[in-house]
């Protein structure tokens, strides 16, 4: 059989429509693939095997009636252990929710159920998605399956990693402050994060509510807009998702519309690899030669982008961790002997040393001795680094900078150096803190073997835009077609 | 610029967390140095700058007051750590 695990889903999907191999058999092989490598990669926390080939079953007997409900209908998918699944474990890689089980869908599990998808499994991530390695994991360390001395990049790195070892074609993630973008660049795949409110965060389990968007991982652009395709749209459910026009992604994909792409300057210090700064420049050149106008930038607040953000994020985190108390659905310390000593204690045990660090920060910033120092400022400086983008986008389409200054680094290399590991998300964080789509394209290798990958960043509400400019880039160049050897 | 030192066992207090005395030693410098690396942000002027609490302009969305379905008391329960009788169990809270 040949290698089917790394088929696009395009193709998967039209196989399935010809009958030429059914959901239970695609399902099957992914299973497959994923006993073969996990050992290795360690992407996922759980599986569901039963539950996968039921859902792969009811697909085919969709398909046979003539009922497929969508392009995923009977495609397996992985999600971050971050979003509710009914009846399957959430532990967000906290030992805090060890024994947790999700009494609800999210609303994206919904919609992937509504869009046949199956849902094989639950993928690692660091600890409530703080951190960029996925090292912060209270299980285990996913590996790069380019190479398995480096992280897969984080939060998402489980995410990001199944879909680059073929143990899934689409998997789902969550992005605060680069959490899929810079796992797809470490991974040498692609990654979206949409704009805030395009998709709905009901049933993801919440680090800054301000800043977090869920978001599709894929093997290519084309797979990347048909999963988009399912998950954004209006709910009721969260007060924040948008009830805006949602798109046909596919029908703009292949289309090449005018477009100005702007080259912001902050984005290229001193800080960033020669071989990234060659591969994205030869980029840059790419679409100079191929009718898009090249403009340079400039986004002056970009170096306020990393404190705003750690102020903005740890604030939020502080308040929305404070749910885990040992009382009602966390895990509870068997070593309280009083009400109060419960929240202590439970929280002393299942949090992991990121998390308190960045709860502790948190709650300094919010305290009232400091909060106009440091929240109230931070806000504020938020509002100018949103104004950059306003003005920038004045001028041009969209702006293409480096996904993170360097390619994926080793495991243990900076776990030890809090502020240095919060500097991997530079060029990602400005991002959600303006509300912005951003989309992250593999673009080369380095001569370690590592991919490199640019970042796309678009208008509120413009991912057909940021799809059809990286379609261009990746139908020219092969980057998207090269698989990592992890078996 | 002034340098800021963390009250850590003022903060944790806050934050209802019990740290151990390896994270008493160890986390008020990391998170000092993280404090000195915020103060940069004292450089920007932000005279006249309205705060942003969320990036995209939101106005409050009033729905209609009407009941939906709603969890079972079981299904609600089923993650506690200790129930009876359909409540969650505490250690008592009043003398």
């Amino acid at each position: 059989m040949e290698k089917l695990f790394f088929k696009s889903v395009e193709d998967l999907s039209k196989m399935l429509a010809q009958k030429s191999i059914s959901s239970v058999e695609l399902t099957r092989i992914f299973l497959q693939r994923i006993k073969t490598v996990e050992p290795k990669v360690q992407a996922f926390l759980s599986l569901d095997e039963e539950k996968s080939l039921r859902q792969a079953e009811a697909s085919d007997e969709r398909r046979s009636r003539g009922q497929a409900l969508s392009p995923l209908d009977g495609i397996p998918v992985g999600m971050k252990d971050v979003i509710a699944e009914k009846g399957q474990p959430l532990t967000c890689a906290s030992k805090i929710l060890e024994h947790y089980v999700s009494p609800y869908d999210a609303t994206v599990t919904e919609r992937l159920h509504r869009a046949g998808a199956v849902l094989v499994g639950r993928l690692n991530m660091d600890e409530f998605a703080m951190g960029s390695s996925t090292e912060n994991s209270a299980y285990q360390k996913t590996r790069n399956p380019w190479n398995l001395e480096y992280v897969p990049g984080g939060s998402s790195g489980g995410s990001a990693a199944a879909v680059c070892a073929g143990e899934v074609p689409l998997a789902l993630g969550s992005d605060t402050g680069g959490s899929i973008r810079q796992p797809a660049l470490c991974c040498g795949i692609t990654g979206l994060k949409p704009t805030y409110g395009l998709v709905s965060r009901y049933g993801l389990s919440a680090l800054a509510s301000s800043l977090d968007q869920i978001g599709p991982f894929a093997r290519n652009v084309a797979d990347l807009g048909l999963l988009l395709q399912v998950i954004a749209g209006h709910d009721d459910r969260d007060s924040t998702s948008c009830n805006v026009k949602i798109p046909n992604y596919s029908q703009f994909i292949t289309k090449q519309q005018p477009c100005r792409i702007g080259i912001p300057e902050e984005y290229f210090s001193d800080g960033i690899d020669l071989e990234v700064r060659q591969a994205i420049e030869n980029a840059i050149t790419f679409y100079r030669k191929n009718g898009y106008s090249i403009v340079d930038i400039s986004l002056p607040h970009t170096p306020y982008a990393v404190p705003v953000y750690y102020v903005v994020m740890t604030a939020e985190a502080s308040s929305n961790l404070a749910r885990f108390d040992g009382i009602r659905y966390s895990s509870r310390s068997s070593m309280a002997t009083n009400a109060t000593d419960i929240y202590f204690k439970s929280r002393e045990e299942g949090f992991g040393a990121e998390v308190k660090r960045r709860i502790i920060l948190g709650t300094y910033v919010l305290s009232s001795d400091h909060l106009d120092a440091y929240y109230v400022r931070a806000q504020k400086v938020r509002t100018r680094i949103r104004e950059d983008f306003a003005k920038a986008f004045e001028t041009v389409d969209v702006i293409l900078s480096p996904t993170s200054p360097t390619t994926a680094f080793k495991l243990g290399e900076k776990i030890n150096d809090p502020l240095l590991m919060y500097l991997s998300d530079i060029h990602t964080v400005s991002v959600n803190l303006a509300g912005l789509p951003g989309l992250s394209l593999p673009c080369g290798f380095s001569k370690a073997g590592l991919p490199i990958g640019f970042q796309l960043i678009g208008k509120a509400f413009h991912e057909s835009e940021l799809l059809s400019v990286a379609y261009q880039f990746e139908r020219v160049h092969d980057f998207v077609q090269r698989f990592p050897m992890v078996a | 610029m002034t340098a800021e030192h963390i009250d850590i066992n003022h903060i944790a207090a806050l934050c209802r967390i019990d740290l151990s005395d390896e994270e008493r030693k160890t986390l008020p410098g990391q998170i000092d140095a993280m404090l000195a690396y915020v103060q940069q942000l004292k450089a920007v002027d932000v005279q006249g700058v309205e705060p942003t609490l969320h990036a995209l302009e939101l106005s409050n969305v009033l729905r209609e007051d009407k009941p939906g379905e709603n969890f079972p008391v079981g299904t609600a329960l089923m993650n506690a750590p200790e129930q009876r009788n359909n409540q969650i169990v505490v250690p008592r809270i009043v003398e």
